[in-house]
C-alpha cells in the first residue's frame, strides 16, 4: 500500500476492482465503512461476481475476468475526452510532457520492437529523446506530438465505450457512470483510493493491471494524498515483509538485485545502477544504491567484504535466467533436475497451478523438507487420500521429512502490515511437543552444514564460512540481535560531513535510519528500507502510543512504518508547485518557506524547494511515470491482452494468444485449453470464513464453511441440468474436481463479443489434510502460466466445462 | 512510549466506577458486597497478557493472548483466549471470522509436535529425534551442493549458482526468522528461492 489501512477513512470514494476486502480482509475494510458514514464516501465494485464487498456497495458493475486493462484504458480515455485531469498534478508531477524515441509506436496489440520466435520485444526505442545537456527533452504546453501524453491520448483512443463493453460484457451505461463518478475525482480536493489484491496479480498480464490504474491514479492527482493512493491488500499477515527482506531469487533485501552472470565484476553490475537524473536538480534516490549493497554485503560476510575483494561480490551467486521463480522450479523438479526442496510454512501442492503437474515434480525429488506449524498436503502428497489424493505410495520414491515448528502465538519478531508497519509481537503460549522456532531450526541446520565443510572441505566453502554469525548463542539467535542486524550500524566512527571532524556515528552504534549508511564498508545493513526500525532510541517496531495528531489517520508512534517512519509514500505530491496542500482539509506535509512539515514525514528532502524538487524522489525523472520506458517486459503503456484460455480471442489481433511475452514451457502450452472444448470461465477466490489452507483446520472455521464448493449462475445451472446443493464435476484441461453447486443470482452470464459468457467461481479453501470435508482447490485445474514481469500464475481466468454427477455414495 | 490511559483501561475503570456509585448512590452498598462474595472471579484475571498479532491476512490486526503461565518468566504457559487488541489503531478490537478462531488454530488438532521421516516407498511417517533429522538435511545438502554448484559460466564468468536444491520461505513468518533464512539460504548460493508473494 502507498497508503494505510487507517487513512482510508479520508477518501471520497473507494473503488474496489481486483479485490475483495470485505471477504478476504474485513477488519481493514471497516474503514471503507467508517469513510462512507462519516464523510459520505462512496463505494464501487467492479468484479465478476457480486461479492460481499459488492453487496454494501454504492454501485457495482460486472467484469468478464481477465479484462480489466481495457476497462481501465477506457477510463482514462473517458477522463481525457471530458476534461477529468487534474492538469496541473499530470503537467508536473507525471512525466507527460517528457518525449519519446521517434522509434516507438505500436500496432495489432503490439509495441514496436516485438520477436515472435524469442517471445519477447527489443526495447531499445521504448524510451526518452535525450538532449545535448544529457537531459530528456520535453515540452511542458504537452503540444509535442512525441510527448508522452500525446502518446498515451493516442494509446487509449482505441478503448471506446463500445470497446469495453464488447470486450468486457459490462453493460455501457454501468461503465460510464462509473467513469462519472471516478471523473470527480480530478477535483483537487476530491480523492479516490483504489484496493486491490490477487483479483489483479494472479493474471498473465497482473504487473499491467496495476499500472493501469496507477496511471489513472495519477491522472487524477491522487497519489501521494490522503484518502488517496494505490493499495494493494497482500494476502497474507508478513508476505509484505518477506517480498522487502528480498526472499525471491532475484533479489537482495531492500529491492536490490541479484547479479545476472553478464555481471561479472563489482564494476560492470554498478555501472548499469548509478541512477543519474533525467532532469535537472532531481533526486533520483537510487544514486545511493552503492551504500545500501556495500552495507548489505558487510551484514552477510562481516571482514571477508572488502574494497579489494569487491565487497565478496563472487560469494553471491549470479543468474543466468531472468528468475528461478517457483514455477520454473517445478519445470526442472518435473525434468528431474531438482534433488532437495524446501518448504518453510508454504503448501505448494494447494498453492501452484496444475497440481497434477506438482505430484509428478514432488514426486521426483530424492528430499522433500516442511518445516510446519500444522500437517499440510505438501508434506503428505505421497500419502493416498482416495479420489482426494489418488497417489500410489509404493512407487513414490521421495524422501521426506516433516519439521514442528512453533506458530505466531509461540514465536517473537515484527511483521510487515499491508500499510508497511513494522510491528513487534510477543509470545504468549508454550510450543506444542518438540516444536521449535523457525530461526532455530535455521541456525542448527546452517551450524551443521558449516561444521561439515569445516570438517570435510568441499567445494567453495568460503561464503558458508565466513558468513557473518556474530549470535551470543550460534543455535538460537534471538529476534532482537537479528532485528538490530537489519537496522544496521556503524563498523568504524563515522565522521559527520555537515561538521567535519565531529563523529556522526560512532564504531559500534546503531545507525539511525538509512541515511548514515556509507559506501566505504564502514557501515552494515541488513535491510536498507527498514533501517531506523532497531537504533539507539530502542526497539522502535514495538512503540504503542496511539495518539493521531490533527485526526488525520498517521498515528506515527504506533510502530514502526518503512522508510524513516513514513505512513503515506509520494506525500509531496499532497502539495501543489508552491508547496500549499492540493486540499487543506487533508493537509499531510506542506512547505513553511523554509521547510516541509506537517503531519507526516515528509517524502522529500526537508528542505528540498518546491518547483523544483519532484515529489517523486526514487525516479531518474523526479516525476512518476505514466509511460514507463523499458522497465516492464509487455509494454510501456498497459494494452488488452486475453487470458492464455479465454472464451474469445484478442478484438485487437485475434492470433494472439494471452501476454505475447509471457514464459511458456513447452509441456503446459500443449496443456492450455480451448473454449470450443472448454466453454466457461472460471475464477478463484476466498472466503470470509477461511484463510487459505489453514483454518480448515481449525474445527470452528470448518464448521462455518465445511464443504467444497463452486458457484454458477441460474442461467448456466438451467442450461446444464445443475440444481442448488447438487453435486458437479468441473473439470479442464490439467484436471478434474466434485462440488457441491451453489446456484446463485451473483453471478451473472455475460455478453462479451457476440458470446455469452459463463462465470464458474472456484473457492480455494479444501484439501485433502484437517478438520473440514475433504474436497479440491482450482489449482487442480488452472494453467502453468505467470505474468510476464513477475511470473505470478494465471489463477484468476481459465477455462473450465461443468456437469451434473452423481451424489457422493453415503457412508 | 504508552500514552498514560489506554482505551482499554479507560473502558475498565469506567465500568467499574458506574458499577460502584451507582449501586453506592442507591445506597446497595450491603448488597453489592453479597454480591461479590459469591460470584465467580472472572477467569481471565489470573491469565497472562501478550500482546500479538492476528498471523493470517496482512491488515495485521492487533490482539491479545491469554495465557495460564507466562512464557516471559520462562514458565509453561497454555493460552486460554484470544481477543482483539481495542487499542490498535487499525482493528480497534474488533477480529473477522477467521481471527475470532485463533486459538482453535493454536489448538488445532493436526499441530505437529515431533519430527517425522518417511523413507521411499512408505506407507506412513516414522518419528526421528531433530539431530537425526537435521544431520540428514545437512549431509544431503552438502552432498548435493558439492556435486552441482555451477562455479563458472560458459563464458568463464565465476557465478556459484547452485539449482538443484531450492527454498520456497513462507509468508507469516517474523522479518527476524526471514533475515536469518536469507543469510542462510543465500550464503549456500542457492537461486530456487521464493516466498508466498510469487502467487
Amino acid at each position: 500500500m502507498t497508503n494505510a489501512w487507517t487513512d482510508i477513512k479520508n477518501t471520497d470514494l473507494v473503488i474496489v476492482m481486483g479485490g475483495n476486502a470485505a471477504e478476504a480482509h474485513p477488519c481493514g475494510f471497516k474503514w471503507v465503512t467508517e469513510a462512507k458514514a462519516t464523510r459520505g464516501a462512496k463505494l464501487i465494485v467492479v468484479d465478476p461476481r457480486y461479492t460481499r464487498t459488492a453487496s454494501v456497495s454504492d454501485y457495482y458493475a460486472p467484469i468478464r475476468p481477465g479484462s480489466d486493462i481495457a476497462f481501465l484504458m477506457g477510463v482514462i480515455r473517458w477522463c481525457i475526452e471530458n476534461d477529468k485531469v487534474q492538469w496541473e498534478y499530470v503537467r508536473n508531477f507525471t512525466n507527460a510532457a517528457l518525449l519519446v524515441k521517434d522509434g516507438f509506436g505500436w500496432s495489432d496489440g503490439l509495441f514496436s520492437g516485438y520477436d515472435e520466435e524469442k517471445r519477447d520485444y527489443d526495447k531499445a526505442d521504448w524510451d526518452y529523446q535525450i538532449g545535448d545537456d544529457g537531459y530528456a527533452k520535453l515540452d511542458m504546453t504537452l503540444q509535442d506530438p512525441r510527448c508522452v501524453w500525446n502518446l498515451l491520448k493516442a494509446h487509449v483512443d482505441v478503448y471506446t465505450p463500445e470497446f469495453v463493453e464488447n470486450v468486457c460484457g459490462t453493460p455501457k451505461d454501468r461503465y460510464l457512470q462509473i467513469c462519472e463518478m471516478i471523473g470527480e475525482c480530478s477535483a483537487p480536493e476530491r480523492v479516490m483510493t483504489s484496493m486491490y489484491a490477487l483479483g489483479w496479480t494472479q493474471h498473465s498480464k497482473g504487473a499491467q493491471n496495476i499500472r493501469g490504474m496507477a496511471m489513472l491514479q495519477l491522472i487524477l492527482g491522487n497519489i501521494g494524498m490522503r484518502g488517496g493512493g494505490m493499495n494493494a491488500l497482500r494476502g497474507h499477515s508478513n508476505i509484505q515483509g518477506l517480498t522487502d527482506l528480498g526472499l525471491m531469487s532475484n533479489l537482495i533485501p531492500g529491492y536490490l538485485n541479484i547479479p545476472t552472470e553478464r555481471e561479472p565484476d563489482w564494476q560492470t553490475y554498478m555501472s548499469t545502477r548509478e541512477f543519474k537524473p533525467l532532469r535537472p536538480g532531481q533526486t533520483s534516490y537510487w544514486q545511493n544504491y552503492s551504500k545500501f549493497m556495500v552495507s548489505f554485503m558487510k551484514a552477510m560476510w562481516g571482514d571477508a567484504a572488502t574494497a579489494e575483494n569487491d565487497w565478496a561480490y563472487h560469494y553471491l551467486p549470479k543468474l543466468d535466467v531472468p528468475t528461478y521463480d517457483v514455477l520454473r522450479m517445478f519445470e526442472l523438479m518435473k525434468q528431474g533436475q531438482v534433488n532437495l526442496y524446501f518448504c518453510q510454512g508454504f503448501n505448494p501442492l494447494m498453492a501452484f497451478p496444475n497440481r497434477a503437474k506438482l505430484t509428478e515434480a514432488l514426486s521426483k525429488l530424492k528430499l522433500l523438507v516442511v518445516m510446519d506449524p500444522l500437517e499440510t498436503e505438501t508434506a503428505h502428497f505421497w500419502e493416498n487420500h482416495g479420489q482426494y489424493n489418488d497417489v500410489d505410495s509404493a512407487s513414490i520414491q521421495t524422501e521426506v521429512l516433516e519439521l514442528p515448528t512453533t506458530c505466531f502465538a509461540e514465536d517473537e519478531g515484527a511483521l510487515v502490515n499491508s500499510g508497511r508497519w513494522l510491528q513487534w509481537h510477543w509470545p504468549g503460549g508454550s510450543p506444542p511437543g518438540e516444536a521449535k522456532n523457525d530461526t532455530w531450526i535455521m541456525a542448527n541446520l546452517f551450524q551443521k552444514l558449516r561444521k561439515l565443510y569445516q570438517d570435510e572441505g568441499g567445494v567453495f566453502p568460503e561464503p558458508i564460512l565466513n558468513l557473518s554469525w556474530n549470535y551470543a548463542d550460534p543455535l538460537d539467535p534471538k529476534p532482537e540481535e537479528l532485528a538490530k542486524e537489519m537496522n544496521g550500524r556503524a563498523l568504524r566512527d563515522i565522521e559527520d560531513p555537515a561538521n567535519p571532524g565531529t563523529t556522526l556515528v560512532a564504531a559500534g552504534k546503531q545507525v539511525k535510519n538509512f541515511t548514515q549508511l556509507q559506501d566505504d564498508g564502514s557501515t552494515m545493513c541488513g535491510c536498507w528500507i527498514f533501517s531506523g526500525c532497531w537504533n539507539e532510541d530502542g526497539n522502535n517496531m514495538a512503540r504503542r502510543d496511539n495518539s493521531d495528531p490533527g485526526d488525520a489517520g498517521m498515528f506515527l508512534n504506533w510502530s514502526y512504518s518503512w522508510p524513516v517512519n513514513r505512513r503515506i509514500l509520494y506525500n509531496r505530491a499532497s502539495a501543489d508547485m508552491q508547496g500549499k496542500p492540493w486540499d487543506p482539509d487533508r493537509k499531510l506535509i506542506e512547505w513553511t518557506g523554509e521547510k516541509w512539515e506537517g503531519y507526516d514525514v515528509p517524502d522529500i528532502g526537508v528542505t528540498s524547494k518546491p518547483g523544483e524538487v519532484m515529489p517523486f524522489i526514487m525516479n531518474q525523472e523526479g516525476t512518476s511515470r505514466l509511460f514507463t520506458r523499458g522497465m516492464m517486459r509487455d509494454g510501456p503503456f498497459p494494452t488488452h491482452m486475453e487470458p492464455f484460455e479465454s472464451p474469445i480471442a484478442n478484438v485487437l489481433n485475434p492470433k494472439m494468444r494471452g501476454n505475447p511475452v509471457s514464459r511458456v514451457f513447452v509441456d503446459d502450452a500443449e496443456q492450455f485449453a480451448t473454449s470450443e472444448e472448454f466453454p466457461f470461465v472460471a475464477t478463484s477466490y476466498r472466503l470470509t470464513e477461511h484463510f487459505h489452507y489453514w483454518t480448515k483446520h481449525n474445527k470452528v472455521n470448518a464448521s462455518l464453511q465445511p464443504e467444497f464448493f463452486v458457484e454458477i449462475s441460474q442461467e448456466l445451472a438451467a442450461e446444464k441440468g445443475i440444481t442448488g446443493g447438487s453435486r458437479v464435476r468441473v473439470w479442464g484441461k490439467r484436471g478434474q474436481v466434485w462440488a457441491k453447486a451453489v446456484v446463485t443470482k451473483r453471478i451473472k452470464p455475460m455478453q462479451c463479443d457476440g458470446k455469452t459468457v459463463h462465470v464458474v467461481g472456484i473457492p480455494l479453501h479444501w484439501g485433502f489434510m484437517g478438520a473440514a470435508k475433504k474436497g479440491w482447490g482450482p489449482n487442480s485445474l488452472t494453467p502453468f502460466v505467470g505474468d510476464a514481469n513477475v511470473e505470478t500464475p494465471e489463477f484468476k481466468a481459465f477455462l473450465v466445462n461443468i456437469e451434473p454427477a452423481a451424489e457422493e455414495p453415503v457412508a | 512510549m504508552n500514552i498514560d490511559l489506554t482505551r482499554r483501561g479507560f473502558l475498565r475503570l469506567a465500568g467499574a466506577g458506574v458499577a460502584a456509585t451507582s449501586l453506592g448512590a442507591m445506597g446497595f452498598g450491603e448488597a453489592e458486597a453479597a454480591e461479590a462474595a459469591h460470584v465467580r472471579a472472572f477467569k481471565l484475571t489470573t491469565t497472562t497478557e501478550t500482546r500479538n498479532t492476528c498471523t493470517y491476512c496482512s491488515v495485521a490486526c492487533g490482539i491479545i493472548m491469554y495465557s495460564k503461565g507466562d512464557v516471559k518468566a520462562g514458565e509453561t504457559a497454555e493460552i486460554m483466549h484470544i481477543e482483539g487488541d481495542a487499542d490498535h489503531p487499525t482493528n480497534r478490537g474488533t477480529l473477522c471470522p477467521k481471527g475470532a478462531a485463533l486459538k482453535d488454530f493454536v489448538k488445532a488438532p493436526t499441530r505437529l509436535t515431533r519430527p517425522r521421516y518417511r523413507a521411499a516407498g512408505a506407507t506412513e511417517f516414522q518419528d526421528v529425534t531433530w539431530d537425526e533429522a537435521l544431520d540428514k538435511i545437512a549431509r544431503a545438502m552438502k552432498d548435493d551442493r558439492d556435486a552441482n554448484l555451477v562455479q563458472v559460466s560458459e563464458a568463464g564468468v565465476p557465478v556459484n549458482r547452485w539449482t538443484t536444491t531450492g527454498f520456497l520461505a513462507a509468508s507469516a513468518t517474523t522479518n527476524e526468522t526471514a533475515w536469518l533464512t536469507y543469510k542462510a539460504v543465500r550464503s549456500l548460493g542457492i537461486v530456487g528461492f521464493d516466498n508466498q508473494a510469487r502467487v
